[in-house]
């Protein structure tokens, strides 16, 4: 397994190091593409100038409140729903298409209802997450075993503690994918709107650097903007495989 | 879900009308929330209904569903062909599929809408960017599934196709690409979906021509009747094509 992650590790620097010499020899223009190198000097100079931090705080703050409404929300939808079966036969192609529309249609309205601030950019990200909460979360209610609520209605339990030490742990694998996702797409979906028509935020900058010209400051931007969603992404993913091998489920 | 026993007459027939009643209180919301913004934000149902047809007798906007289709159509395509591709091969071999499974699976969960200065800057405007913002959201999702489907076939499948002397391109096409073909599909489902998502996302970001260009012109000219339109059409195209891709990717797990 050692052997497998330091072939990755080669191959990522291998590519890495294909595109610096690709940029060096001029094989990709400068104007198109900064040697990786390059971009790190300049992510370094960013960070230390300090330009960017009251963006990246206001994008971190969004992000995070996005993910907490889409989480919490998905999942009372999904119990909601999992509840009243007739709601959920209508809802569920609703459910099914909801991701090939580019929600991001929806900002200038949501700008109307809710103010030319960071609101709509939480709501955006909330929206694109929640839906994968619900359908995580109707699966994992789907799939709890029969007996396990039968051996709960034997041992007289009621309703709520059924719930809560009964279903709600044999749901957890398919609520903690629902998590998982509901990060990644409301990551997706708050920067996606930055980058549309925002206030502020990282996305706002790459924005004016990128009609700047400014390729510098763009790639630096882009650079940290990709390896931090990178490390939540790997987080997230490591957190999800380690509970699914503790909990013994495929 | 389980196969419950037949509902009795009454309950069944009423719930033939569920759909209805819920895109009545859908069309209801709808009406009370423009009646709060007024037009400028949100259309109402009716006003986006006359835009719809609006829409359908104008040569404009069927030259924009020409040119999106166009390079929704091409993105599937390179899609497949590149994604597939990839995916047996790192599926035929155990070891370079573990070296780039989690490679592959983080370069799928990038908001690849940060990638357009960098592809326009690539491709320029036009058709290439289109397709390339496409092929990218689509892609993936092939390349993995493809790889664990061929991963999850067998071995006394890849066995027999051995014992038979098949040539590796017989055992490909006869013996590795049928058995894994319903995650295959399952790839191209999840593909489809977010190539037109992509190629709309590419178009309001790096076009002069599409829907997607539509919608941002109509966002830039505060048009909600036009987005409004746009977004249910849209929606329809959406959730119509997922439930059948659906229905055969149900039947081909069997």
């Amino acid at each position: 397994m050692k052997r497998i992650a330091l072939i990755r590790l080669l191959v990522m620097a291998g590519a890495v190091a294909l595109v610096e010499v690709l940029c060096r020899t001029g094989a990709i223009s400068r104007f198109t593409m900064l040697p990786p190198s390059e971009m790190a000097v300049a992510l370094w100079g960013l960070a230390r100038s300090g330009t960017v931090t009251a963006d990246l705080l206001f994008t971190v703050i969004n992000i995070t409140v996005a993910v907490a409404i889409a989480v919490a929300g998905g999942f009372a939808i999904g119990a909601f729903l999992h509840g009243v079966p007739r709601l959920r036969a209508v809802v569920s192609p609703l459910l099914a298409g909801y991701y090939a529309v580019p929600i991001f249609v929806f900002y200038p309205l949501l700008i109307v209802l809710l103010g030319l601030n960071r609101l709509p950019l939480i709501a955006i990200g909330a929206l694109a997450g929640i839906v994968a909460m619900i359908v995580n979360t109707l699966d994992g209610l789907d799939r709890i075993p029969r007996v396990f609520v039968k051996t709960a209605r034997s041992h007289r339990m009621n309703a709520l503690s059924t719930a809560l030490l009964v279903k709600l742990p044999a749901a957890a694998p398919h609520l903690v994918t629902g998590i998982k996702l509901a990060i990644t797409y409301s990551l997706i979906g708050t920067i996606a709107g930055e980058f549309l028509l925002s206030v502020a935020g990282i996305g706002r900058h790459v924005a004016i650097a990128y009609n700047n010209l400014d390729n510098r400051t763009m790639y630096a931007l882009l650079l940290l903007l990709l390896s931090s969603v990178t490390v939540v992404n790997v987080v997230v993913h490591e957190w999800d495989r380690r509970l699914r091998r503790r909990w013994g489920r495929p | 879900m389980g196969s419950a026993p037949a509902p009795p007459l009454g309950p069944a027939l009423s719930r033939r009308w569920d759909p209805l009643w819920f895109g009545l209180a859908v069309l209801s919301i709808w009406q009370l929330l423009h009646l709060r913004v007024g037009s400028e934000g949100l259309a109402s149902p009716a006003q986006t209904l006359h835009r719809i047809e609006t829409l359908f007798g104008s040569s404009n906007f069927w030259s924009n569903v020409a040119s999106t289709g166009q390079a929704f159509a091409l993105s599937i395509l390179i899609a497949v062909v590149v994604g597939t591709t990839i995916g047996l091969v790192l599926g035929l071999f155990h070891e370079a599929g573990d070296v780039f499974d989690p490679i592959l699976n983080a370069l799928s969960s990038l908001p690849k809408i940060t990638l357009y200065p960098i592809i326009l800057l690539f491709f320029g405007l036009g058709m290439p960017a289109r397709v390339a913002f496409g092929t990218i959201h689509a892609i993936f999702p092939l390349m993995i599934l493809t790889m664990n489907g061929v991963r999850t076939i067998r071995p006394v499948v890849r066995k027999t196709a051995r014992s038979l002397r098949l040539s590796p391109v017989q055992t490909i096409r006869t013996v590795l690409l049928p058995a894994a073909l319903p995650e295959i599909f399952t790839g191209l489902r999840l593909g489809v979906a977010l190539a037109l998502l992509g190629v709309l996302v590419g178009e309001m970001f790096a076009s002069d021509r599409g829907i997607g260009f539509m919608l941002m012109q109509g966002v830039e000219r505060q048009d909600s009747a036009t987005i409004m339109g746009l977004t249910v059409l849209l929606f329809t195209i959406a959730v119509s094509g997922g439930v059948a891709l659906l229905a055969i990717d149900k039947r081909l797990h069997g």
